[in-house]
């Protein structure tokens, strides 16, 4: 696969070349030449890009060294857990699997790692797993890159599945690209859409890139197992089903010396208060627009009266107004309440990526062109100090 | 010590705006930086040179002849010297092949004692190149280096982000740590450090010099594709509430308990 430039086309008009993503290509006398920075993103075929049709995408035996994909089957999540309990998006995932499993025929299965966790295999058959793989030791008691790396590996290339996904936390995204360069296939991150093609299994991957500015949808057609990194709270899971039952595979653990190359010291959980803006049915967020951390007084009395909790754009985390941890956006948080209110947020890109699946959206900001307004269900165009309050008295 | 750094040049996605007419993206104007995570996997690099005497660092990146730009602005910061993967044959790669070729720069570079990354490109967001640069150089990986404990003989003890809170891991050496931007604040560039980066040499390196196979890195040694890529659509306007504020909040209540949200 790549991009070739048809030469008889090209016009020399030079329309392209501030139009390509990449700043991939340039001019040479009256033709466009295609640099070496093209990651084949194929926005220049459409026709919006060259009027004249000259760019074209051609296969190639791109990635010729693949596997026989047909002794590969199943969808398999990793479920991740932390302190022996599962974390949300590993359920999320087997809700998700669960979707592609049915679409191609085949079982959705979860991967558990940890020591002395085999209450956690009923929860997973509840949320829709069919067969467990489970492997105890003490070296998997809490994550380490290179023990869990090589369990993951090991049944991978003993049960071979063909699509294997990670929630997309600060572990799964440590462990894929591990397990992804041992088992020798592709890993495509932090993705928010996942989508099958019946008749060839093709698992299509599709992610945000540039900053949200930019979607991509991926694939890895001659590799398996195909794998995903999927970001927390964009995937359902199913509904709890009491007493579901499946099977039960468990995995030979061993470790030679000079496998295990680092220790976890300690584990610190952070004294700040946690937000679940993931699990949040009601998110009210406040930006810029609110005008200080003081300011954000306002915003959590609604969120309270809605039995929410509190959002915040990045431009108050960067002034310190609120922590992190409350951040919505491309860098922040991916969230999809039921409501989300962005109270004095103009919008930017990299926060409509991380909010705008949300159910109902409603804005409130001082400028009636804010881009907010573009996603946005309701808008009041107003003072969100004057907006809120009205608002809470409405509510009774 | 030899510390390494893997560094991209990428363009500032801050200041990508989007065509409200064709949809596309709009490049022209556009800054290319040296990646921001990676300038605080330099920092790092840079403030171990300056506890340890005797400590260099070296810098290497895979990309386009005009990288060269950004290695200069990490000479200039303070890195000893830089080294730029650049050709066709590189083209096209995914964090596999980008892999394999950083994990070849760094093999010709020498011996080493750290290897420091952003945790990830603002361009691509992937995370994934620095956790399998160390996987293809068969070391160990910490990613989401948040603070540096201690550098030790044998090992070096760092503190990992996570979610809610951090790990104290203690690491064998070599190793690569990727950095986010809480683990410190870069640093500026002098007047005399910029004009002795521009007397340096930059090394530019092709898959020869590098001695890999053509089929092993960029487009062709690639598992993933990207299959079609495209502006996402925006969701259809909504409506805008009118009257004074308590009419448009009694309104806004009503709406939403006619749709069962609230």
């Amino acid at each position: 696969m790549a991009v070739k430039l048809l030469s008889e086309k090209c016009k020399g008009c030079e329309k392209c070349i501030s139009l390509c993503p990449q700043g991939a290509l340039s001019m040479d006398g009256k033709l466009a030449v295609i640099g070496p920075e093209c990651n084949m993103c194929n926005q220049c075929t459409e026709p919006k890009f060259c009027p004249f049709g000259a760019f074209e995408y051609v296969e190639t035996a791109a990635a010729e060294v693949g596997v026989d994909i047909s002794l590969y089957k199943d969808v398999w999540v990793f479920a991740e857990q932390r302190d022996g309990k599962l974390m949300n998006v590993s359920l999320e995932l087997l809700g998700e699997g669960k979707k592609l499993a049915d679409n191609i025929g085949c079982k959705v299965c979860a991967i558990l790692c940890g020591e002395n966790v085999e209450n956690l295999i009923t929860e997973l058959y509840e949320y829709g797993a069919d067969v467990v793989y489970y492997a105890s030791a003490p070296e998997l008691k809490t994550y380490n890159p290179d023990s869990y790396t090589k369990v993951i590996n090991d049944a991978v290339v003993k049960y071979k599945p063909d699509i294997v996904l990670f929630g997309a936390t600060h572990i799964g995204r440590d462990l894929g690209p591990c397990v992804a360069v041992k088992a020798e296939t592709g890993l495509t991150a932090d993705c928010t859409q996942l989508d099958i093609d019946p008749t060839d299994k093709k698992l299509m991957q599709t992610r945000p890139a540039f900053g949200g500015n930019l979607m991509a949808t991926i694939v890895c057609p001659k590799h398996r197992p195909q794998m995903s990194t999927v970001r927390p709270g964009v995937m359902s899971k199913l509904e709890r089903q009491p007493n579901r039952t499946g099977a039960r595979v468990d995995l030979e653990v061993s470790f030679k010396p000079g496998d295990i190359r680092m220790e976890v010291v300690e584990i610190v959980k952070a004294m700040k208060e946690i937000v679940s803006l993931t699990d949040a049915e009601v998110i009210v967020s406040g930006g810029a627009g609110v005008g200080s951390a003081e300011g954000f007084a306002t915003v959590k009395k609604l969120a309270d009266r809605l039995g929410g909790v509190v959002g915040a754009s990045r431009a108050c985390v960067d002034a310190g107004w609120i922590d992190h941890s409350h951040q919505v956006g491309q860098t922040g948080t991916t969230v999809k309440p039921r409501l989300y209110i962005a109270c004095g947020i103009s919008g930017a890109i990299q926060h409509l990526a991380g909010m705008q699946s949300s159910d109902y959206i409603v804005a409130i900001n001082k400028s009636d062109n804010a881009p907010i307004f573009e996603v946005a269900d309701y808008g009041i165009v107003g003072d969100l100090h004057k907006v809120i309050p009205a608002i809470i008295d409405a509510l009774g | 010590m030899k510390i390494i750094v893997l560094a991209k040049q990428v363009p500032d996605t801050n200041e990508v705006t989007i065509d409200p007419v064709t949809g596309t993206l709009i490049r022209e104007g556009v800054p290319s930086i040296l990646n921001p995570d990676d300038a605080n996997a330099l920092e790092e690099a840079l403030a171990l040179k300056d506890q340890n005497p005797g400590t260099t660092v070296s810098i290497i990146s895979m990309g386009p002849p005009q990288a060269t730009y950004m290695l200069r602005e990490c000479l200039s910061m303070g890195a000893d010297d830089a080294y730029l993967l650049s050709s066709r044959a590189f083209a096209g790669a995914d964090t596999a092949a980008t892999s394999t070729t950083l994990a070849a720069g760094v093999k010709k570079i020498g011996d080493y004692d750290l290897i420091f990354a952003g945790r990830q490109a603002i361009d691509g967001d992937t995370a994934q190149v620095g956790p399998q640069t160390a996987q293809r150089l068969g070391i160990p990986s910490v990613s989401y280096v948040q603070k540096i404990r201690e550098v030790k003989d044998k090992t070096i003890v760092v503190e990992r982000a996570l979610e809610d809170g951090f790990e104290v891991i203690e690491v064998q050496k070599p190793c690569v740590l990727t950095a986010i931007k809480e683990l410190n604040m870069p640093r500026y560039m002098t007047v005399k450090q910029i004009e002795d980066a521009y007397a340096k040499e930059i090394s530019v390196w092709d898959e020869k010099d590098l001695n890999v196979s053509p089929d092993k890195v960029g487009l062709g040694a690639s598992p993933t594709q990207v299959a079609k890529s495209f502006t996402p659509p925006p969701k259809g306007a909504g409506e805008m509430l009118s009257g004074t504020v308590p009419e448009m909040a009694a309104t806004l209540v009503a709406k939403l308990n006619e749709k069962h949200v609230l």
